[in-house]
C-alpha cells in the first residue's frame, strides 16, 4: 500500500543509518581529541615533549607535573610495525602471484580459502601461541634472557597481516587485462617475465593499497603485540630487545590509571595520535589512487 | 633468391586436429603458408580460424584442454615436437591482437618490451629501434613528442599500430594478425590495411579477418574455414572470382555468416 | 644477400641462450612461488592443528563446566555478545548499505560518507573499544557491561555490514529494479520486498563472517565489558541481575579476553587460555568455512543463471 508517510518514515531512517557512518568516526575522533587534549591544556605539556623526549613519567593524580615523551612508544610502533611488513610483504606477494598466474586453480580452491581463514583467527590466539610457542623458541635458538622482543612482535604481526596483503594483492594481480599479458606472451616472453615486467608494475599501485592497509592493521594492533613484545619503555636494543608501541602502551596501562589524571590523559592522547594515523593513511591510499589513475590518463 | 623465398613455404601444416577438451576446433588442416605473403583466413564466427592462427606461435596453450595433433612446421621444424621452446616460437613468430592490447607502460617502453628481454640494453640502440619500428607503421611523427606518456591515453586506431610497431620492434619473421581492425574505425583500419601490404616486403603475414573486402583488399592467398575445416584456399582473385566450393561461393556472396 | 642470412642465423642463436637463461630463471621463481605457497598452507593447518590439540589435550574436564572454573560460561559471554552486536549492527548495515546502493547520489557528500566508512574500517579496535568506554561507561558512570561491548563490536563490523549490502543490491541484475518499479511500486517497495530478499544469502554470508570476526575480538572488549564473569544458570540467584547470563547489562569476560588476562595471570591459567583458544579456533574456523562455502554457492547460483 502507498502512503507518503510510510514513505517519509523509510526514507528519514535509511539517510539516518548512513548520516551515522559519517557521525560515529567524526565522533570519535573529537572525543579522543578532547581527552587527548588535557595533556596539553590541563598539564600543560608541550607537543614538542610528547613526540620528541622519550621519558614517560607521568603522575596518576590530577596535579601532573610528571614527564610525557611518547618518542618511544612512537618509534617502537615504528619499528615493529617495519619489520612485519618487511617480513611479510614478499610472502604476501609471492602468495598472491602463486593463486593468480602460476597455479590459479589451486590457487583460488586451496590458497585463497585458506588465505582467507587466516584473517579471521584473532588476534589474542595469535599473541597466545607467540607467547608460548614463538617467544620460547626464540630464546633457545638465539640464547635470549627472554624470546620477548621486537622481533617476535614483528613475526606475529607479519603472520597476522599477511592475509590482509595478500588478498588484496592477488585482486590487483588478478585486474590486470588478460590481454596485456598475452601480448607479452605472443613477444616470447617467459612466464616470470610476464609476472615482473608486465603484471606487477600495473598492478603496484592496488598492491601498495594493500600493503598500506596491512601497516594500518599492524599499528592498531595492540594485544597480541603486547603479549610478546615485553614491556621495557625504551628504544629497543637491536631487534632482539624489548620496546613498546602505542598499543601495548595503551592496553596494559589503561586499566590501572586513575580517571581524569595526568597518566591517563597522556593515554588518551597517544589513543588519538593512533587515531590520526588511520587517517593518515586512508588518506595516503587516496592519494595513491588518484595518482595511478592519472598516470594512465 | 628473393624469388625462391617468395614461392617456399614458411608454415607448413599437415594433418593437424585441435580439441578443446572434447569438441574438435580444427579437423585435418593441410594448408601451407607463403613466405613475403598476406595470407587472410576468412570464414564465420567459430569456424576455427582464430584457433588455427594461435596454433602458430602456441597461443592455444593458454586454454586449458587444448590438444593438438598433426603437424606444424616452421621452416621445416616442427613447431610442436621439435624441441623448439614456445618462447623462441614466439620471437619469430609475433601477433596483434584483435583488441589493441598496449601495456599500461609508456609509449616507448611497449616497443621497447621485446627488445628488452632479448638482451638489448644499450640507450641508443633501443632508441633507434623504437625510432624505425615506429616509422615503420608511420607514427613517428605524431608520437615522437610524447614517447614517455601512457600507452594507454591514445584512441584506439593509434594504440593498435601502436601494437603493431611492438610487434616488428624485434624484427620477427612472421606476424599473425587476429582480426586487427575489428575494433577500429574505417580510417584506421585502411591505414593499418596500407601498412599491412607494405610489411609483407619484409614479413610474412597471416590475418584473420571477418570482412571479405579487407581480404580482398590486401591478401595474396585466402583461406576458407568452415566448421573446423578448411573448405577451400588458393590465390584471392581466385578464391573471390571462382570459388571451386559452393559453401566458399555462398559465403563470399554473403548468403551466411 | 648470404651476408644478411648470415646475420640473421648469428641473431637467432643470440637468443637461444638468452632464451635459455631466460627460462632457467622461469623456473627458480616457479618452484620459489610453489614452496612459498606450500609453506603457507602448512603454517595454517600446523597453527590450527596445534591449537586446537594442545587446547583439548591439556583440558581437565571442569574446565568444560559453565561455572566459576570452567569456560562454559565464558564460551557463552562470546556468543550472547556477539549475537548482540548483530542485533545492532544488521539492521544499521544494512540500512547503511541500502543508502549507499539505492538513494546516495554521486557528489561530494557520498564520496565524504565513503571515506568515513573506510576510517571507520581501519580504525584501530583498541581505539574503538576506548570510545566505548569513554562514553557509555565514563561518561555515564556506569559499569563494564556486556551492551557496551556488543555496541563496540558492532561498530566494528559496521562498515563490512555496509559494504556487503551495498555490494549484493549493485550486483542484483537491474532488471529486478525495473520490473518492481514498472509495476507502479515505489523505490521503498521495491527495496523491502524485491531487492533485499534477493539480497539475503549474501547479507547472510556477510553476518556469519562478522560474528566470526566478532568470536575473537578482544582489544575493544578490554575496557568494556570486563574480563571476569560470575553468572549462575540457576534462575533462583537472578535477584541479583548481574548474575542472571541474560541481562545484557552485567559484567561479562569472553574468551579472548580469558586468553588475555592469561597473559598478565600467574602460571597456572596456561591450560584455560590452551582451551580458550582450542574453542575460539574452532567457532572462527567453522564460521569462516561456512561463509565461504555459502559465498561458492551463491557464486554457483549466480553462474547457473547467466
Amino acid at each position: 500500500m502507498y502512503s507518503k508517510g510510510k514513505e517519509k518514515t523509510w526514507k528519514f531512517f535509511v539517510l539516518l543509518c548512513g548520516l551515522l557512518m559519517i557521525a560515529l568516526p567524526i565522533a570519535i575522533g573529537i572525543f579522543l581529541a578532547v581527552k587527548g587534549n588535557a595533556l596539553f591544556y590541563q598539564y600543560h605539556h608541550t607537543l614538542g615533549e610528547f613526540l620528541f623526549t622519550t621519558t614517560w613519567k607521568l603522575k596518576d593524580d590530577l596535579v601532573g607535573g610528571g614527564k610525557g615523551g611518547a618518542a618511544v612508544f612512537i618509534v617502537g610502533s615504528l619499528i615493529v610495525c617495519g619489520l612485519a611488513l618487511l617480513i611479510a610483504v614478499p610472502f604476501s606477494l609471492a602468495a598472491a602471484i602463486f593463486m593468480t598466474e602460476i597455479a590459479p586453480k589451486w590457487g583460488t580452491k586451496i590458497l585463497r580459502p585458506a588465505v582467507e581463514i587466516f584473517v579471521g583467527i584473532p588476534s589474542v590466539v595469535y599473541g597466545w601461541i607467540g607467547m608460548t610457542v614463538l617467544v620460547p623458541f626464540l630464546q633457545n635458538v638465539f640464547h635470549l634472557k627472554t624470546g620477548r622482543s621486537v622481533l617476535a612482535g614483528g613475526i606475529v604481526l607479519a603472520v597476522m597481516i599477511f592475509p590482509s596483503i595478500t588478498t588484496v594483492a592477488a585482486d590487483a594481480i588478478r585486474a590486470v587485462p588478460v590481454s596485456a599479458r598475452m601480448a607479452a606472451y605472443g613477444l616470447g616472453a617467459t612466464r616470470w617475465q610476464v609476472t615482473h615486467q608486465i603484471v606487477m608494475p600495473a598492478a603496484q599501485t592496488s598492491v601498495l593499497t594493500g600493503v598500506i592497509l596491512g601497516l594500518a592493521r599492524a599499528f592498531g594492533e595492540a594485544l597480541a603485540v603486547a603479549m610478546v613484545i615485553g614491556k621495557t619503555p625504551a628504544f629497543p636494543k637491536g631487534i632482539f630487545g624489548q620496546t613498546a608501541t602505542m598499543t601495548t602502551v595503551i592496553a596494559s596501562r589503561m586499566a590501572e590509571l586513575m580517571e581524569g589524571s595526568e597518566a591517563k590523559a597522556g593515554l588518551w592522547t597517544i589513543a588519538f595520535i593512533l587515531y590520526l594515523i588511520s587517517l593518515f593513511f586512508i588518506f595516503l591510499i587516496h592519494i595513491i589512487a588518484a595518482k595511478g589513475a592519472k598516470k594512465n590518463k | 633468391m628473393s624469388e625462391k623465398k617468395a614461392t617456399s613455404a614458411k608454415f607448413y601444416v599437415h594433418d593437424l586436429d585441435l580439441f578443446y577438451g572434447s569438441f574438435q576446433a580444427l579437423k585435418k588442416i593441410n594448408f601451407q603458408i607463403a613466405a613475403n605473403r598476406i595470407t587472410a583466413l576468412i570464414g564465420p564466427s567459430g569456424c576455427g580460424k582464430s584457433t588455427f592462427l594461435k596454433t602458430l606461435n602456441r597461443m592455444n596453450d593458454f586454454v586449458e584442454g587444448c590438444k593438438i595433433t598433426g603437424d606444424v612446421q616452421l621452416d621445416g621444424r616442427d613447431i610442436y615436437t621439435s624441441g623448439m621452446s614456445e618462447i623462441e616460437l614466439r620471437q619469430r613468430v609475433g601477433m596483434v591482437f584483435q583488441q589493441p592490447n598496449p601495456f599500461p607502460k609508456t609509449i616507448y617502453d611497449n616497443v621497447a618490451y621485446g627488445p628488452r628481454i632479448r638482451g638489448v640494453h644499450r640507450k641508443s640502440e633501443l632508441d633507434e629501434i623504437v625510432e624505425t619500428s615506429l616509422r615503420e607503421v608511420g607514427i613517428w611523427d605524431e608520437f615522437k613528442d610524447r614517447l614517455n606518456k601512457s600507452a594507454l591515453g591514445l584512441s584506439g586506431g593509434q594504440q593498435q599500430r601502436l601494437c603493431i610497431a611492438r610487434t616488428i620492434a624485434v624484427h620477427p619473421e612472421v606476424i599473425l594478425m587476429d582480426e586487427p581492425t575489428s575494433a577500429l574505425d574505417p580510417i584506421s583500419t585502411m591505414k593499418i590495411e596500407d601498412l599491412a601490404v607494405e610489411m609483407k616486403e619484409k614479413y610474412t603475414i597471416v590475418i584473420v579477418t571477418h570482412n571479405m573486402q579487407q581480404a580482398n583488399r590486401i591478401s595474396d592467398t585466402t583461406a576458407f574455414f568452415l566448421l573446423g575445416e578448411l573448405i577451400e584456399s588458393g590465390p584471392t582473385q581466385d578464391i573471390f572470382l571462382n570459388p571451386q566450393n559452393k559453401k566458399t561461393e555462398e559465403y563470399i556472396t554473403g548468403r551466411f555468416g | 644477400m648470404t651476408e644478411v642470412k648470415n646475420e640473421k642465423k648469428a641473431r637467432v642463436e643470440v637468443s637461444q641462450s638468452l632464451i635459455r637463461r631466460a627460462r632457467a630463471v622461469d623456473n627458480i621463481w616457479t618452484v620459489v612461488f610453489y614452496l612459498v605457497a606450500l609453506f603457507f598452507l602448512l603454517l595454517l593447518f600446523a597453527f590450527a592443528g596445534y591449537v586446537i590439540i594442545k587446547g583439548f589435550t591439556g583440558a581437565k574436564p571442569e574446565m568444560f563446566r559453565f561455572d566459576r572454573n570452567g569456560v562454559g560460561n565464558y564460551f557463552f559471554n562470546t556468543v550472547y555478545l556477539v549475537f548482540l552486536s548483530l542485533l545492532i549492527s544488521v539492521p544499521i548495515g544494512v540500512m547503511g548499505g541500502i543508502y549507499m546502493a539505492e538513494y546516495a547520489k554521486d557528489n561530494a557528500f557520498t564520496k565524504f560518507l565513503r571515506i568515513a566508512i573506510e576510517t571507520l574500517s581501519s580504525l584501530p579496535s583498541i581505539v574503538v573499544g576506548l570510545f566505548g568506554y569513554l562514553i557509555f561507561l565514563v561518561a555515564t558512570k556506569s559499569q563494564p557491561n556486556l551492551l557496551v561491548g556488543a555496541i563496540c563490536v558492532a561498530i566494528l563490523s559496521l562498515p563490512l555490514m555496509t559494504t556487503t549490502t551495498e555490494d549484493a543490491l549493485r550486483s542484483l541484475p537491474p532488471s529486478y529494479k525495473l520490473g518492481s518499479m514498472g509495476m507502479g511500486a515505489t523505490l521503498r517497495q521495491t527495496i523491502q520486498s524485491v531487492l533485499i530478499p534477493a539480497c539475503v544469502p549474501r547479507i547472510i554470508t556477510g553476518v556469519i563472517l562478522a560474528a566470526g570476526r566478532g568470536f575473537g575480538e578482544a582489544a575493544a572488549l578490554l575496557y568494556t565489558t570486563g574480563s571476569d564473569t560470575n553468572i549462575k544458570w540457576n534462575p533462583a540467584a537472578w535477584v541479583n541481575p548481574s548474575l542472571n547470563p541474560f541481562n545484557p547489562l552485567r559484567r561479562g569476560g569472553t574468551l579472548s579476553l580469558k586468553i588475555w588476562t592469561s597473559f598478565t595471570a600467574s602460571v597456572g591459567a596456561e591450560d584455560v587460555a590452551n582451551l580458550s583458544s582450542a574453542i575460539l579456533m574452532i567457532m572462527v574456523l567453522s564460521f569462516s568455512i561456512l561463509a565461504h562455502y555459502l559465498e561458492g554457492r551463491i557464486k554457483k547460483k549466480m553462474g547457473d543463471t547467466k
